[in-house]
């Protein structure tokens, strides 16, 4: 008997009836109302003294503890996880692939008795989502961790990194997939980008728009997409497959260093900024087209990883007014590194250079990349730029913010003393920066003119 | 006969925006802007718990193809942005209708997925929530509770169908809509369409539903006794359901029949399992157009016998559909199948005798023996066979439960079997919506009149004749009187007779009064309103507006002639009669007042109020007599 998270009024009047969630009651309400149906569990928000009953009929309703004038416990039903998932037959001699599980959830199943959805994370349950699976890959999975993707950490990049080596070396699969919130997806890959410099297949992220619980899911055709990466892509790189659009049909493998989330909700929020993507997979064909012209090949000479990220650097967005004491502070609090996103070509107000000259001479490294997100840092153009230079601001290039601050994070994680530590950030690793940008790199403007009629 | 009806009811509300996004709530004739991909999936550990008609569709492994308007739709009815909170305008008038229907109301709304995925919700899953229960409405002293109000999200309109695509338009997803569930509790044909218009009635009154074609749905479940529960969708017109009702009952009792007499012939079930027999070289010269193409396309001809089922297949059950209409319909349903005939219309088709006697060799039939014949792709043909032998012993229990969908002469068809129970869990991207007292005694005042109320009112202060007035009272179209007389300010008797009468004598005289929108009868109330156009009149312009419906009021009066006189105007045309009747009106004196008025009325009928012109014509008459 248990009155799972119901205010003191609705806990009292089920206590006195002997009654708790998931019991069939029958109940009277002040005006004459008859009510019969399961009591469910109190959601967190709303009045908690509001029963939420699950009528026959499959309607969930509230009925106002504090109206009930009789109610009576008539029976209990057990909240079922359901039928367990068949056993799958993927076809045999079919490459392998690795699932890891870091709370991203790729499959769940619905309680239609308490409304509870269960996400799970085995190979009978993929299966069971993406039956295609049967086709295409022998598919094994585990779960590492169960976070939030808001609340992943570089030390969660570090283990993350080291258990797909760690598969890699032991296990040997044709790519290995991480499934992972969509939120924070683009830093993840970056990390595993330059964490993991040598592979002998590809690291795939993949994430769901929507949850997987609906019959919409966009979960299962990004994992259906990803499995074809891992198990057809030349590359051997840290990369995100997601939607290209709203159908369901075309995915786009984007480089995990060049890729950014651009909108809150759509299936196709991921984009490449500054390159295009590194190929495209089309359903229900399961082709895969790579576009990119440079890539880092699979590698049979095994596995090289380079984990750790240094916790004490920073990403601060420059704005109007901003105040010195921002980027004092942290230099203060002992700082390492801190990647301004400026304005423009690469710039923030004359009030913050002393302040970056300063954090320069105590040893932290200054990196300004630009909030236009599109284009390339250039602090040779404007005054404002030379000055920053001379304070020591280290320009990120093409680099994105996010990836500027991980490849930071990382950089200062391995050199030995600033200037190492500058002449690495600057150095191309996993393709995160490139001398050339090249037209197609930016998306067309005129996108909505088709659509403009008369 | 008895029968238990009970009605499903879903009306569109009108609302500015939808239900869960502020798009607008109107549907679209222009050309889509663009149209997107998508399938729908569920875990296959959660198939299982499917009922067979969704196992099937999902099976069909469909591509949906939505098209939209980026002025129509957004990318919350894509499935690409989270529903907006519940549109409370939309709860507002869900909650009048709810209160009108004496439900009680929900002390929380919680809103939830209903499991659909035939495609026509982007999200695989229809939002609803119940907003009221265990109401009643009185139909002619009749107490019929009112099971449930609910709110929810229409769906996409399905547009078409080609190969694996089924194609829907967003335009209607999302608009709310309110659904009224019954008891089934109306016992008779004419007691259900009375139902289905009080609540009709009682929906427009509160002034928060859409008008028009399409905007309401009536769904029925009829059963009769020994027969099963059959639901009917779709019924758009009012006016249809006693003949749906009605066909149904036919329907249930000559299948009834038909299992009566399968048992007198001792045709047992076992008698059922039939392998079928490939006939495919009977065919080979066949005459049958049908056939021909379907095995040139590589299809085979396969025969089943249906033992003791000789004369029954044939025996209409509903005018002009059979038993073997609805082998059919669902061999069209599971397998595809198009080409299907029975030993009851054969030879026919162009299917001769001699093939016919053939296949009955083949089959080995006797005289009591009926078989079915099927054209089509091996694979097909063979399930078009399973479903033809599958209704073939359900013929043996009677009446199968079943969804049927309602033809527009009022006879049904197969549609799917029946539903399983409905699959829902929360709607976790819209929290619960709390209903407060205050708010329900705000709503208290905007409730439509009670009837006696009504009656009251429509008798002293309109002076409509309390026959009239109980006409009114049952009519469909009560709101359009009430805003007629409210808002337009035409007379309340000529208002009333025209809706109630008119119209009537027009339709039976064959006048096509469907084409007359609420918007065209407003039009021509308003003109009489303004001395635009005399009651006399009327008639003749609803008539020429039913056939012209593209016209306004005044077009019409100008296209008829029917412009208004002035009375002077009028008085000059009867001096005018008069004169041209000089003779025999100083022969007969005031008696000839008679052939006068019925020369002054062939001229001006429908341009003056006849009581004037009856008046004028006396005058003149006098005039005329008194000065020589
Ligand atoms: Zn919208």
């Amino acid at each position: 008997m248990s009155a799972e998270g119901y205010g003191e009024a609705a806990a009292e009047l089920l206590s006195a009836a002997g009654a708790g969630v998931f019991d069939e009651v029958e109940l009277e309400r002040d005006d004459g109302a008859l009510v019969r149906g399961v009591l469910l569990p109190r959601p967190q928000y709303g009045d908690p003294n509001v029963l939420v009953v699950k009528l026959p009929n499959g309607y969930n309703v509230g009925i106002d503890a504090r109206r009930v004038k009789s109610l009576r416990r008539v029976g209990r039903v057990e909240p079922s996880r359901g039928a367990a998932a068949p056993a799958p037959s993927p076809k045999p001699g079919l490459p392998r692939v690795h699932f890891v599980g870091t709370g991203g959830t790729i499959a769940s199943r619905v309680d239609y008795v308490s409304g509870a959805v269960y996400p799970y994370f085995t190979a009978e349950e993929i299966y069971s989502m993406v039956p295609e699976l049967e086709d295409v890959a022998l598919v094994s999975a585990e779960t590492l961790f169960n976070v939030f993707s808001e609340d992943m950490t570089p030390r969660h990049w570090s283990a993350i990194a080291e258990r797909v080596a760690k598969v890699f070396e032991s296990e040997g699969p044709a790519g290995v997939i991480v499934a992972h919130g969509t939120d924070t997806m683009g830093y993840t890959a970056a990390a595993l980008a330059f964490a993991l410099r040598r592979l002998p297949g590809p690291v795939i992220l993949v994430g769901a728009q929507r949850s997987s619980d609906r019959p919409s899911t966009d979960s299962a055709t990004n994992v259906l997409a990803a499995a074809v990466t891992a198990v057809k892509a030349p590359f051997a790189e840290s990369v995100v497959v997601m939607h290209a659009g709203p159908d369901d049909t075309a995915f786009y493998v984007h480089r995990g260093v060049r890729v950014r989330k651009m909108h809150t909700s759509r299936r196709d929020a991921f984009r490449s900024v500054n390159a295009v993507p590194l190929a495209k997979v089309e359903l229900p064909s399961r082709e895969l087209k790579v576009f990119a012209r440079r890539f880092t090949p699979r590698s049979s000479e095994g596995v090289v990883l380079e984990g750790g990220f240094e916790e004490r650097v920073a990403l601060v967005k420059f704005y109007p007014g901003m105040s010195p004491e921002v980027l004092d502070f942290l230099v203060d609090r002992g700082y390492r590194g801190v990647v301004i996103e400026g304005t423009g070509l690469g710039h923030v107000s004359a009030d913050l250079v002393p302040s970056v000259r300063r954090a320069t001479e105590e040893g932290v490294v200054v990196v300004v990349a630009s909030q236009c997100i599109w284009g390339r840092v250039n602090m040779n153009v404007y005054r404002r730029g030379v000055e920053l230079l001379k304070a020591g601001a280290v320009p990120a290039e093409d680099m994105l913010p996010e990836t500027a601050f991980v490849k930071l994070s990382w950089v200062l994680a391995r050199a030995q003393g600033r200037e190492e530590a500058v002449r690495l950030f600057l150095t191309n690793v996993a393709h995160e920066m490139d001398e050339r940008s090249e037209e197609w790199y930016y998306p067309p403007l005129n996108y909505f003119e088709r659509y403009v009629r008369g | 006969m008895s029968c238990r009806v009970g009605l499903e009811i879903h009306q569109m509300l009108d609302t500015r925006a939808k239900l869960f996004c502020g798009c607008p709530t109107e549907l679209r004739r222009d050309e889509p802007h663009f149209t997107f991909r998508r399938w729908l999936r569920l875990a296959r550990s959660e198939l299982g718990e499917l009922d067979p008609a969704a196992l099937f569709e999902y099976s069909k492994g469909r591509t949906f193809v939505y098209e939209s308007y980026l002025d129509g739709s957004c990318l919350v009815e894509m499935d690409e942005e989270p529903p907006h909170p519940l549109n409370p305008e939309a709860l507002e008038a869900a909650l009048i209708v709810a209160m009108a229907l004496n439900c009680r109301i929900v002390d929380e709304v919680h809103v939830m997925r209903k499991i659909v995925i035939d495609g026509s919700n982007t999200t695989g899953f229809q939002r609803t929530a119940l907003i009221g229960f265990d109401g009643w409405v009185d139909v002619e002293g009749k107490r019929v509770p009112v099971s449930t109000v609910c709110l929810e999200e229409d769906a996409a309109r399905k547009v078409g169908e080609r190969g694996g695509e089924v194609l829907y338009r967003l335009d209607r997803l999302g608009v709310p809509l309110v659904e009224i569930s019954t008891a089934p509790v109306l016992s008779s044909p004419e007691e259900a369409g009375l139902a289905a218009l009080r609540i009709g009635q009682l929906l427009r009154m509160t002034g928060r539903v859409k008008r028009g074609l399409g905007t309401i749905r009536q769904d029925l479940n009829i059963s009769v006794e020994g027969g099963a529960r059959v639901e009917v969708k779709g019924v758009q017109e009012l006016e249809l359901i006693p003949k749906v009702v009605e066909l149904e009952i036919q329907r249930q009792r000559g299948l009834l029949e038909i299992r009566d007499e399968l048992r007198r012939r001792g045709v047992s079930p076992g008698a059922l399992d039939q392998r079928p027999v490939d006939v495919t070289e009977v065919f080979k010269g066949t005459n049958s157009r049908v056939a021909r193409r379907a095995l040139e396309a590589g299809g085979v001809a396969l025969a089943v016998k249906l033992p003791g089922f000789a004369g029954l297949l044939g025996r209409e059950i509903q005018p002009g559909r059979r038993l073997g209409t609805e082998m059919a319909d669902r061999a069209r349903y599971w397998a595809e199948v198009g080409g299907i005939f029975h030993s009851d219309e054969l030879p026919g088709y162009g299917i001769g005798g001699g093939e016919v006697e053939e296949v009955r060799r083949l089959l080995g039939c006797g005289p009591g023996d009926a078989f079915a014949l099927v054209f089509g792709e091996p694979r097909k043909a063979r399930a078009a066979v399973e479903a033809v032998l599958e209704r073939a012993r359900e013929a043996l229990e009677g009446v199968p439960p079943e969804t049927r969908a309602a033809n527009p002469d009022g006879t049904t068809r197969f549609m799917r079997p029946m539903p399983g129970r409905a699959r829902m869990y929360p709607e976790t991207d819209i929290r619960p919506i709390p209903i407060t007292g205050e708010m329900l005694a705000r709503l208290a005042a905007k409730l439509p009149e009670p009837p006696e109320v009504k009656y009251e009112r429509f008798t002293k202060v309109y002076g409509l004749h309390p026959d009239l007035a109980r006409k009114v009272l049952r009519s469909y179209r009560l709101d359009l009187f009430e805003r007629a007389v409210a808002e337009v300010g035409a007379p309340p008797t000529l208002v009333a007779s025209t809706l109630e009468g008119t119209l009537v004598e027009l339709r039976r005289d064959g006048v096509p009064v469907q084409n007359l929108t609420d918007e065209h009868l407003l039009d021509v109330f308003r003109l009489v309103a303004r001395g635009g156009l005399v009651k006399e009149a009327v008639p003749a312009v609803l008539k020429y507006l039913a056939e012209n419906p593209s016209s306004t009021a005044e077009g019409a009066v100008r296209a008829l002639g029917l412009e208004p006189l002035s009375v002077e105007e009028a008085r000059g045309v009867v001096r005018e009669v008069l004169r041209g009747m000089e003779g025999v009106i100083r022969e007969r004196g005031m008696a000839a007042f008679g052939p006068a008025m019925g020369a002054v009325m062939a001229r001006l009928r429908g341009r003056l109020d006849g009581a004037l012109i009856s008046k004028l014509v006396r005058e003149e008459l006098e005039r005329l007599l008194k000065g020589g």
